[in-house]
């Protein structure tokens, strides 16, 4: 494995958690932290931890976010819905 | 000593950690908070990921048959990352359940007009 | 006997959130006596909180304080990737050298978690179910929290469920959840022999469930999963597994001869007690997984 892609992964990394924390839409964090995942898992996979990477991604990029979804619809945040 | 060019999974860790924390000190919204807390969780991982691995070597799963310590990368960190990664997803959705009874209570994410509305609640 | 039955009556009334404190006149003048205390004037925290600008100002400046502390720390720790750092000692070479004989596992991780650090992993299931009995605690609908909005609402979803067309999200939950049940049920059974296991596989089995929950709603669901299966199965797989640990640690540990046969490496029926063990695991986490989703939507399994 070549460190340039770990570099550029790990920054892209970076700048996924500075996204997250200066948005003002939720519905955009929660996808950005998504995303932060998704690159996570593909992190596991460089550090050879396959394990890791299948519950990383299962898991972060999973159910984490269908959580973090019910929640913002539950408190009136996302439009379109009943509750929006 | 001058690793800071060869340690660099470590150093993204503590940046991470860094903007996680940052996170849960700063936002108001308590959703953002709870990201914040995920995002320390991550970089705690990834140190102790990049504390296990070994330049050129494999995965610790049993290939052609090589039964050789200098063959493989450390098991050790991968065991306790994998139940720590699960623990977290427990954590969050704790969390996440007891923002939605707070929303149900005060009608609000803000933190700074929960304690407002539970001070002047307490006042009366 | 009078003092123990006015003992079990204190003990009923605290569980029920009704214990009267016996000395509660004393109790509450006390707390509305004591002063707060004004220390440093106008550098209280209370300002420090109210100061808006001061309290970024302090957090920004104590996180990049702290980052760059660790920064130069991580400066003076020993290289990446160098085989001969200290993390790498004497405990992973015994984990890979004799991994093989002494647990029968192929995935070294695996072996590790489920037979050498057993414990550790059933203490991590229990903060599962534990995690799920208090969203249960904090989220579930009965007759004391529910009112006629939200049965009127409950009665809607369930309408549109049965009723609406949604081609897109049916067919595909209908196609997708088995391929991926499937999948998960595949990372199980071979969590000893490649990478997976009992969380990771629990973890594909629950968003499964979630599909396609998501996609006919969860009254098709209950046909199959109420609270009763759930607690059923978790209850039972935490205690296979306790049963299966404590056979292994009596007898495996003493070494009296009633060790489980480790079978060929490699073949699917091997490793002892891993397989059984990572089953029990993948039920509870999947279980879990649907638990919180669904008293997350709706408040009830």
């Amino acid at each position: 494995m070549s460190a340039g892609i770990q570099i550029i992964l790990l920054v892209f990394l970076v700048a996924c958690a500075l996204a997250v924390s200066l948005t003002k839409n939720l519905f955009i964090a929660v996808i950005v932290f998504m995303g932060y995942s998704s690159i996570m898992a593909v992190i596991w996979l460089l550090l050879e931890s396959p394990d890791l990477a299948i519950t990383e991604a299962a898991v972060g990029a999973g159910v984490d976010s269908v959580l973090f979804f019910l929640t913002l619809k539950k408190v009136h945040y996302l439009k379109g819905t009943r509750e929006g | 000593m001058n690793h800071l060019g060869t340690n660099f999974y470590e150093a993204v860790s503590v940046i991470l950690f860094g903007i996680g924390f940052m996170n849960l000190l700063l936002q108001n919204n308590l959703i953002k908070k709870f990201i914040g807390l995920n995002i320390m969780d991550t970089a705690v991982y990834l140190f102790l990921a990049a504390k296990g691995y070994i330049w050129g070597r494999v995965a610790p799963i049993l290939t052609d048959g090589i039964v050789d310590a200098s063959y493989y990368v450390n098991p050790i960190p991968a065991g306790l990352v994998l139940t720590g990664i699960v623990v977290s997803v427990s954590v969050t959705a704790f969390s996440l359940a007891l923002v939605q009874r707070l929303y149900m209570h005060y009608g609000t994410l803000n933190m700074d007009e929960i304690m407002k509305i539970s001070r002047e609640e307490e006042g009366e | 006997m009078g003092e123990k039955k006015s003992f079990w009556k204190h003990l009923k009334a605290w569980v029920d959130g009704e214990e009267v404190i016996l000395d509660a006149d004393k109790y509450i003048v006390s707390r509305s006596v004591k002063e707060k205390k004004n220390w440093g004037g106008r550098y209280s925290m209370e300002n420090i909180k109210g100061n808006k600008k001061l309290y970024g100002f302090l957090s920004v400046a104590i996180s990049v304080l702290f980052i760059g502390i660790m920064l130069s720390v991580v400066n003076d720790l020993p290289e990446f990737g160098n085989p001969s750092n200290p993390a790498n000692n004497e405990v992973m070479e015994r984990y890979l050298e004799s991994g093989i004989e002494e647990t029968g596992a192929i995935n070294f991780v695996a072996g590790m978690i489920l037979d050498y650090r057993a414990f550790d992993t059933f203490g991590e299931s229990n903060v599962l179910f534990l995690a799920v009995m208090c969203v249960v605690l904090l989220l579930k609908k009965d007759k004391n929290n529910y009112s006629e909005k939200e049965e009127a609402e409950n009665w809607e979803d369930d309408y549109f469920d049965e009723n609406e067309k949604r081609p897109i999200l049916k067919v595909g939950g209908k196609l997708l959840a088995p391929l991926i049940i499937l999948y998960g049920i595949y990372v199980i059974l071979n969590g000893h022999l490649s990478p997976g296991g009992g969380f990771s596989g629990g973890t594909i089995i629950g968003a499964g469930l979630i599909l396609y929950a998501s996609a006919y709603g969860q009254k098709k669901m209950q046909t199959f999963f109420t609270f009763r299966t759930f607690t059923l199965i978790c209850v039972a797989c935490l205690l296979t597994y306790c049963a299966c640990k404590s056979y292994s640690f009596f007898t495996g540990a003493n070494h009296v001869g009633y060790e489980i046969p480790k079978g060929i490496p490699g073949n699917i029926l091997s490793s002892g007690f891993i397989l059984p063990l990572n089953i029990c695991v993948g039920l509870i986490v999947a279980c879990t997984m649907y638990g919180f989703y669904a008293l997350f939507t709706k408040g009830d399994i």
